[in-house]
């Protein structure tokens, strides 16, 4: 490494994790942290019985159980025998093996990227893996974070590295002011509907501009959740004071002497001044309107005051019939039967508060459902101390326990056949809800308001008149 | 795998995501084995779970170990059951003009070939099957070349990097390889710039 050549903060993060570096191979990269899920961990964890061998880093590894749990009456035994089974097999495997694991009924039990970040686990500079594409959230503090399929969860395991070559580095700039009524679901959206669901395919995505550096944390998660639906490996954001607030204080978050070492070291990280990417991109925040889209795959997205797109191609032409749409539709309009505000995208405690200040007063569409599904059982804690359920309840929306829910046609939580769900969450695939549901994924705000018109609305003007 | 020639199953289709290779309900499986059973179930079988007669993997026209697929495969989540899902069935390679990313690696690390063509010969390789099911593709690893039988002349090179190439030559794993490097590792954690503390 030549010394004085500017770099990113993701060469830095990286370049400090490579244990390996050889020509031809990929680099063995040093993991921090590894979060473990009911759904890809046990194979890793019979690869490791049938070899003989324990984790290298067991104090490095921390287990969840959140894609099969049910987000009704969690207390009692899961219903569905497959479900149950692996969350079974989960505690049994934690337990074998020595991992800590937040199951059902511990109070740290959630969504793995709502726990990692809520307990100060992810942080700056740190890589961070998990057998789960939106593993990418984690990069919101300035971390290395990226999912990895379930052969890597056994490297890591084994080994506590994976082989990985690096990635290119792209920067995407968004500056200036948002509109009221627009948020980090919405930059994101409107960025892969600019780029499509493949254009950052092969890049490591640096969120940089004024109108990222103004998001919350929460916000900065949302964004850097749905990095990988453009294609990239992931997303990363600088660390800043906004970083350190909130993680300052958390359960595992560094204390007293290691705190400050640590920022120091956290401060380090920015981008230098002159440091070059290998493509960028910049868009003003001030374009973007409330998103929705209509298509599915996340790239097919338009502002939600726009009419359905001519399809391009076959695959379009496919994804429309699917949805039962039709070009040149208006969106605005289009009636809904459920709503899903969850998921790892938006379902930490500001999404469920920009919910509940929106509703406040209002109720649902009749023959709407509606699931406001906590991301973890201290967020779902958190809003009912700040009396966020009785919001909910009046306005006839109903708050689960914490999981994964409808965001995967996986556990209980289905959208049924045919059906329009406008949802929070990141994938609108076919069948991503339940076989034959159609998705329209959206903010927290545009689903909300959506509950309560019964159909898409614009959410700016529902704010303007109120 | 130094030499693979096979005809091949064509599947015509972009952005085949990995929730159509396999759908999220059957990933509930503790084992890697079986997943080929639901390799892209919900083209393959209607809700009674009867075979869907003109999807590709129903017709007795078209077999082979190589998958031919439509741009911007295997998007979608890093689930590694669609590889499992894909080798199981008995693919020994998929062949596209362009893969996802996290697929390419779980194919690779699963000893499954995700082969990129150009555009050009993708849709020459979909048009010759389509004319001639009998249409065999030819792959030869050690030098990164793929041709259609009888058409020499028109080589594709590949990519692949030298130390896939030796495992899947070699049947190797990622892991031996890793367990290996321990001590380079351990010294890695006692010299490392910045160690946290969880
Ligand atoms: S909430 Fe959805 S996207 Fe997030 S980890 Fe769970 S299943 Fe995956």
């Amino acid at each position: 490494m030549s010394n004085n050549k500017p770099r990113t903060l993701f060469d830095k993060v990286w370049d400090n994790h490579v244990v390996q570096r050889k020509e031809g191979f990929p680099d063995v990269l040093y993991i921090d942290t590894h979060f473990i899920h009911e759904v890809t961990s046990p194979q890793a964890f019979n690869g490791l019985r049938n070899r003989g061998i324990q984790l290298a880093r067991v104090d490095q590894t921390w287990g969840t159980a959140d894609h099969n749990v049910p987000t009704k009456d969690q207390h009692l035994p899961i219903k569905e025998a497959l479900s149950r089974h692996q969350v079974e097999t989960l505690t049994k495997n934690c337990d074998e093996f020595g991992v800590k694991l937040y199951g059902l009924g511990h109070p740290f039990q959630g969504i793995v990227h709502v726990i990692g970040p809520e307990l100060g686990v992810t942080q700056p500079g740190k890589t961070i893996v998990c057998g789960d594409s939106h593993t990418s959230t984690h990069g919101a503090f300035g971390s290395i974070a990226f999912g990895i399929g379930t052969s890597q969860v056994e490297q890591v395991m084994s080994s506590q590295c994976t082989l990985q070559n690096k990635p290119k580095a792209m920067r995407i700039v968004v500056d200036g002011e948002l509109q009221e009524g627009v948020g980090a679901k919405d930059i994101v959206l409107y960025v892969i509907s600019k780029l499509s669901a493949s254009g950052g395919t092969g890049y490591f995505v640096e969120f940089a501009g004024s109108a990222i550096r103004n998001l919350s944390m929460e916000g900065r998660m949302t964004v850097c959740n749905m990095s990988i639906e453009m294609g990239a490996r992931g997303g990363i954001i600088a660390p800043d004071q906004t970083t350190f607030d909130y993680l300052e204080g958390r359960e595992f978050a560094p204390k007293g002497e290691k705190w400050e070492e640590s920022l120091a070291y956290w401060k380090s990280l920015p981008t230098d001044e002159g440091a070059t990417f290998d493509a960028e991109f910049v868009y003003d925040a001030a374009d973007i309107a409330p998103m929705v889209t209509y298509g599915t795959n996340p790239g097919m997205g338009v502002g939600v005051d726009s009419a359905v797109p001519t399809p391009e191609s076959e695959s379009d032409k496919k994804a429309l019939e699917y949805m039962g749409l039709k070009e040149g539709e208006a969106l605005i309009g289009k009636p809904i039967d459920y709503v899903f505000i969850g998921s790892c995208t938006n379902a930490r405690i500001e999404d469920l508060r920009a919910v509940a200040e929106f509703v406040k007063g209002k109720k649902k569409a009749d023959g709407v459902n509606v699931w406001i599904v906590p991301g973890s059982k201290q967020v779902e804690k958190q809003a009912i101390a700040e009396g966020l359920d009785k919001v909910y309840a009046e306005a006839g929306f109903e708050l689960r326990e914490p999981g994964c829910s409808a965001c995967l046609g996986m556990n209980e939580d289905k959208v049924p056949e045919g059906m329009y769900c406008i949802s929070t969450s990141n994938r609108n695939f076919e069948g991503r809800q339940g076989p034959g549901a159609r998705t329209l994924l959206a903010s927290p705000l545009t689903a909300a308001a959506a509950a309560v018109n019964g159909h898409i609305v614009d959410v700016r003007e529902e704010l303007t008149t109120a | 795998m130094k030499y693979t020639k096979s005809t091949c199953v064509p599947l015509n289709i972009e952005n085949v995501d990995t929730d159509q290779i396999i759908p999220a309900r059957f990933l509930k499986a503790t084992t890697k084995e079986g997943f080929g059973d639901n390799l892209f179930r919900d083209w393959r079988y209607d809700k009674q779970d009867q075979p869907i007669a003109d999807f590709v993997l129903n017709q007795d026209t078209y077999k082979g170990e190589i998958l031919v697929a439509g741009k911007n495969f295997g998007c979608g989540s890093s689930r590694e059951h669609a590889a499992w899902s894909i080798d199981d069935y008995g693919f020994k390679i998929v062949v596209s003009s362009f893969f996802a990313d996290i697929f390419k690696g779980n194919a690779l690390n699963n000893g499954l070939l995700p082969l990129v063509v150009s555009e050009e010969f993708l849709a020459e390789l979909f048009a010759d099957i389509e004319a001639d099911p009998s249409t065999t593709l030819e792959v030869d690893l050690e030098a990164q070349t793929a041709w259609i039988t009888g058409k020499e002349e028109n080589k594709q090179s590949f990519e692949i990097d030298d130390y896939k190439k030796m495992c899947l030559i070699n049947g190797y794993d990622d892991i031996d390889y890793l367990l290996s490097l321990k001590e380079n590792i351990a010294k890695y954690e006692q010299d490392r710039v910045y160690a946290f503390n969880v």
